[in-house]
């Protein structure tokens, strides 16, 4: 899928790969950044997803997994898009600076149904632990999904409905 | 004097938290339909349809109906006349983690504010009331931390009116904005102290939504039409479905003040409740 050919108010079934991280992994992330260390996911390239889930119920792939709040990572974002990240998923509004950011790095910044983390852990099909572990439901796991429902609310335009 | 043992107490915390967590309150879920019913913005219709879904998926799945289950509330209304064999607070706190862990909810609890740590289950902020009788109430609700988030406090002049108030909760909404999963449950605590009055606004959230009963109505309608028309919608892209309810707690208060709380909750307003 060319994120770039998505315009804001675009709903979406999304299939691939995602990596969720939240408040403390991007902090860790930008922390990274700022001292030219190597990251823990290469994230070129890569969509992000705003997400800490519940553990695991036995014999699921996935417990709830909703949307957590953009905003609170509005700070390290335009960090990780100039470092080459190029999707976003969360809710709620974003700020200037992250929606100028998304222009320039040309990225899309998506929402989902807020929540709705039961419903939306049927579309999870693999769940990997790949960093920060001690950081328990906010650690950085690798997601496959498949029709994953998103809506684009930030397009590479800067365009927004939200 | 009559005796309740504090394992008990420790095994109905944990089903409340699991009830809690996987099955959507009554009224919540009345309210949401309501909603759906009344809405004609096509993308508000399928957003809340969704959530309605959800509901349904996390009861039957035995899923929690959001991944954040919250910094666990645990309100406590204890009878004068119970005596409670064994440590009560410490029999709350092994119930939630209890039925945290056996629900596998969301170690949503960091032990240090400052310096975070290793996430846990608990513990669980608990409220307790003495109130005349021989029974204990016990209520759960697991509140989200994204509308939490949005509290607001405001110690406003004692002579200042009702229309700054109504102002000050529309406002506290609209700042919201999209961010806290709407449409929302809107608490207020008016009068009290400053603390009193947050904590009237989150124990409104418990009280039965559009109930007719209360002191407020009129004033709750009124709050519910004008939040109603900022056109936030259901995850914030518009739509009639701003809130679901308000509720309204009042308590005497200083003749130098008039404090008002705003606690907002998400649309998933999950608690339980069991008298033993």
């Amino acid at each position: 899928m060319n994120l770039q050919n998505l315009k804001a108010g675009d709903d979406i079934l999304f299939s691939g790969t995602i990596f969720t991280a939240r408040d403390q992994a991007h902090k860790k992330l930008s922390e990274a950044l700022k001292k030219k260390q190597k990251l823990p996911i290469d994230i070129r390239g890569k969509i992000i997803y705003y997400c800490g889930p519940t553990q695991t119920p036995k014999g699921k792939v996935m417990g709830s997994c909703g949307p957590t709040t953009s905003s609170r990572m509005d700070e390290f974002t335009p960090l990780l898009l100039q470092a080459g990240l190029k999707g976003m998923i969360g809710k709620g509004a974003r700020s200037e600076e992250v929606i100028k950011a998304i222009k320039k790095y040309k990225a899309v910044y998506f929402i989902t149904f807020a929540g709705c983390g039961a419903l939306l852990s049927k579309f999870v099909i693999k769940k990997e632990l790949v960093a920060f572990k001690d950081l328990g439901p906010e650690a950085i796991y690798k997601l496959e999904v498949k029709d994953f429902p998103l809506i684009v609310a930030v397009d590479a335009q800067g365009r927004s409905i939200i | 004097m009559r005796e309740i043992s504090a394992d008990k107490i420790k095994k109905i915390v944990s089903e409340l938290c699991l009830q809690a967590n996987f099955v959507l309150r009554p009224d919540v879920l009345c309210m949401l339909k309501q909603s759906f019913r009344k809405e004609t913005d096509k993308t508000a219709r399928r957003i809340l349809g969704a959530i309605i879904e959800n509901s349904s998926i996390a009861k039957a799945n035995k899923l929690a109906i959001c991944q954040d289950t919250g910094l666990p509330g645990v309100f406590v209304e204890l009878g004068q006349d119970v005596r409670v064999k064994g440590d009560l607070k410490k029999a709350i706190n092994q119930g939630v983690v209890l039925g945290y862990r056996k629900g596998y909810l969301r170690n949503s609890v960091v032990s240090d504010p400052l310096f975070r740590g290793k996430p846990q289950f608990g513990p669980a902020i608990i409220h307790m009331d003495i109130v005349t009788g021989n029974k204990i109430k016990l209520t759960v609700l697991p509140k989200g931390f994204g509308c939490e988030n949005k509290t607001q406090l405001k110690m406003f002049k004692p002579t200042q009116g009702i229309d700054i108030i109504k102002d000050f909760v529309v406002s506290a909404v609209k700042s919201a904005g999209a961010d806290a999963c709407p449409p929302y449950v809107v608490g207020v605590g008016i009068g009290g102290s400053a603390d009193y009055s947050v904590l009237m606004a989150k124990k409104a959230l418990l009280r039965k939504l559009q109930a007719s009963k209360s002191k407020f109505r009129i004033l709750e309608l009124e709050l519910f039409n004008r939040i109603n028309k900022l056109n936030i919608g259901p995850m914030g892209l518009g739509g009639k479905a701003t809130c679901l309810a308000v509720n309204i707690e009042a308590y005497p208060t200083h003749i130098a003040g008039l404090p008002v709380a705003v606690n907002i909750s998400c649309h998933a307003l999950r608690s339980a409740t069991k008298v033993i």
